[in-house]
């Protein structure tokens, strides 16, 4: 049993534990590689930089008019007898959720992979209230298994390799150890398969809300995503509000950007569009459709016109695929529901800086996130804007901000800028480094863990430019 | 779609902005990079008030102090000249950063102003001056590291090779994941120093597996880094400024 708990608090040993385990090390930099790869690959035969324009012109459109389009796709889908409830936060949210179930005698769920069910902890929540809660995604349903939460926003159990999925399987199911990675999905399908005849509620996320029509859509690959909203009696689809999408035609562009930029598919296996329950001529699907709009700290950084920008997000995970931090640290080290860089500029604002303050600064700023994201979110401005609210230099409009400062540091910037201000002091102090290089510490700190310290030239360039203007040296 | 920028003729005068880095650990690059450029028949100006660009404290968090430094340096460049920066990370801070760190303020126009006329050295070599180079050196196989700023925040991933390619004996070497940082990011390697330590060992190794006898960098955060790795490791390959190595294998 490997019960693991993970917080953002813990970045830097959690971080530290990860870089020090070959495996972990290996699993996430083989399979980011490959993605990296397969995303470049799939986007070869595209103008991609027309195709994010257009992504991030739609989800900025989306946004531009939030309000009045959750207020259209709710008259929509209730048109659709697609019943809509609002919750403020995650408890809210979870309320509702058991209450409808327990108004349903519902014993049994079958989940679908949703981030935001992650992110209000509702199976625990469930759990809580003695109702069953299986995760029917692979990966879900292993980390289950295996008491563990999601490592990736896309891949959930990527820090596993086919070895270790074959221990938990023999161990947690009973089956016959095998690798064989066809032999092992068989068998978790088989196990899934009776869960979902017995379910009595499924739930899932959603990709897009379209406000114009009242539809769910949903992206998946393995199908559980179709049997959880088709085959349970009653469907609860939970979101974030800024899931929204003011039309149908919006979908097609960002469905293509969402694909290629989480797995590299040029489609995914399944492609959901839920516009109601089962209708009296049809034979299948649920009987009642819920949809449960969660706002969850979503409606405050709605309201700053640069933190809005981390709403478009698609929740591919490209930005996590590349980014060199991730890579090497994996999902848990972050500690939080969305990890890499998408959850260093999100988590701030769902669990506060007090609790976040490591994660900001967890970036070379080396821009790599920004550069693939499909919806064009400024992610490394955005890490920049929560490292001054972190350290009381911002707006002041994020919770915790103005956690990290330190009168001292504070000292030491108000000094680097007297000096940078003063240019013969600049001169001057700069030019005592040369002569003094001998007295340079050999051991930095964190710098000289790694690298031999640098050591200031004999002269300045100042100093080099001034004696050549004197005809003291040629050049 | 990106704008794509029209360059200017090549001017008889340029400003040279040194950065602090270079100021204070590689002169000599700077010296190189403003031989290059006077080469090419261009008076280089150097504003003897220069200090820094404010960038370290702007990605630290603290702006109030970044932009009193860039405001320092807004003061230096009277002239219409453009301003030579042998970095692109000071380059990215002025080009791309000085213009919404001043948004609505009184330098507001200034700083876009000045934004406008900021070129990377090899940026500037390549586009402005067309420069050619005839190389005079020894065969040499040479891997280069373009820093992310250059590469992402300026749109030159092109322009330091296109400058290594002239050179008739070197056989320029890529290597492995070639557009991953090498995990300076200015305070982050302190900040994140193990994490930062793991980026720049892969780095080293990339480099070392490539074959390459030296590496060269257009940035001294990324030359810093790497090559105090290197020498660490007591590494036979060595690193220094692309402007060093383009000067020495030409003059």
């Amino acid at each position: 049993m490997s019960v693991e708990t993970y917080t953002p608090q813990r970045f830097h040993e959690q971080a530290h534990d990860a870089l020090g385990n070959a495996q972990i090390r290996d699993n996430f930099r083989s399979a980011m590689d490959g993605l990296m790869a397969k995303r470049q690959e799939s986007f070869a035969q595209w103008d991609l930089p027309r195709l994010r324009e257009l992504g991030a012109s739609i989800r900025q459109r989306a946004l531009a008019s939030l309000p009045d389009l959750l207020e259209q796709l709710e008259t929509r889908c209730e048109a659709n007898g697609i019943h809509v409830h609002w919750a403020e936060d995650s408890e809210q949210a979870c309320r509702l959720i058991r209450e409808l179930c327990q108004s349903r005698n519902a014993q049994s769920v079958i989940k679908g992979k949703s981030m935001v069910s992650e992110e209000m902890h509702l199976n625990e929540h469930l759990e809580e209230a003695g109702i069953s809660s299986l995760e029917s995604d692979l990966g879900e349903y292993l980390l289950q298994l295996n008491e563990q939460t999601p490592s990736h926003i896309i891949m959930p159990a990527i820090h596993l390799n086919a070895d270790q999925i074959a221990d938990i399987l023999h161990d947690k199911t009973g089956i016959e150890r095998t690798e064989d990675v066809d032999l092992m999905t068989g068998a978790a399908r088989q196990q899934l398969r009776e869960r979902f005849m017995q379910a009595d509620v499924g739930i899932s996320g959603v990709n897009f809300a379209v406000a114009e029509t009242g539809t769910l859509c949903l992206v998946e690959n393995e199908g559980n995503g179709r049997m959880t909203t088709g085959v349970p009696p009653v469907h609860i689809a939970v979101t974030g509000i800024e899931k929204v999408v003011e039309q149908l035609r919006d979908v097609p562009p960002l469905y293509a950007l969402l694909t290629r930029s989480a797995t590299g598919q040029q489609a995914t296996t399944y492609l959901n569009m839920i516009s109601g329950p089962r209708g009296d001529a049809e034979h299948d699907g649920p009987s009642e459709v819920h949809l449960v709009l969660v706002d969850n700290g979503r409606s405050t950084i709605y309201q700053d016109d640069q933190l809005v920008d981390t709403l478009r997000c698609i929740r591919c995970g490209a930005c996590m695929n590349h980014c060199p931090v991730y890579t090497r640290v994996g999902g848990h080290s972050y500690g939080t529901t969305y990890p890499g860089p998408i959850g260093s500029i999100l988590m701030p604002h769902l669990q506060g800086l007090e609790a976040t303050r490591e994660l900001p600064s967890a970036s070379s700023l080396c821009g790599a996130c920004g550069e693939v994201c499909p919806v064009k979110i400024p992610i490394p401005d955005l890490l920049v804007r929560l490292r001054q609210e972190a350290v009381g230099e911002g707006r002041g409009n994020v919770a915790g901000a103005g956690v990290k400062r330190r009168r001292s540091e504070v000292a030491a910037w108000k000094g680097w800028q007297w000096l940078a201000t003063h240019p013969a002091a600049w001169r001057g102090a700069t030019a005592l480094a040369g002569p003094l290089r001998g007295l340079t510490p050999s051991r930095l700190g964190p710098w000289t863990e790694h690298r031999s310290a640098p050591k200031p030239a004999p002269r300045t360039l100042h100093a080099m430019l001034k004696r050549r203007h004197r005809g003291g040296t040629s050049s | 779609m990106d704008a794509i920028k029209c360059y200017p003729p090549k001017p008889a005068k340029v400003y040279f902005y040194g950065t602090c880095l270079i100021d204070v650990l590689y002169p000599e690059a700077g010296m190189d990079a403003i031989r290059l450029l006077e080469r090419e028949g261009i008076e280089v100006v150097f504003p003897d008030d220069q200090t820094c660009c404010g960038q370290p404290a702007y990605t630290s968090g603290y702006q109030t102090e970044a932009r009193a430094v860039a405001e320092a340096q807004l003061e230096l460049f009277p002239e219409p000249w453009p301003i030579v920066v042998p970095s692109g990370s000071c380059g990215g801070m002025m080009r791309t950063h000085y213009p919404s760190l001043f948004t609505g303020t009184p330098s507001e126009a200034r700083a876009r102003e000045l934004a406008g006329r900021v070129f990377e050295l090899t940026e500037f070599l390549v586009h402005v001056c067309h420069l050619r180079l005839e190389d005079k050196g020894a065969p040499q196989v040479v891997a280069m590291h373009t820093s992310c700023s250059a590469r992402r925040e300026m749109g030159l991933a092109d322009t330091g090779p296109a400058l290594l390619t002239q050179l008739s004996s070197v056989e320029l070497v890529e290597q492995a994941r070639a557009t991953e940082c090498c995990g300076f990011g200015g305070t982050f390697a302190v900040r994140h120093g193990e994490v930062s330590g793991a980026m720049v060992e892969d780095k080293r190794r990339a480099i070392e597996a490539t074959g390459a006898e030296c590496f060269v960098t257009s940035d001294c955060g990324c030359l810093m880094n790497i090559d105090g790795r290197l020498e660490r490791c007591g590494s036979a390959v060595r690193g220094e400024h692309i402007a060093s190595y383009l000067w020495r294998r030409s003059a």
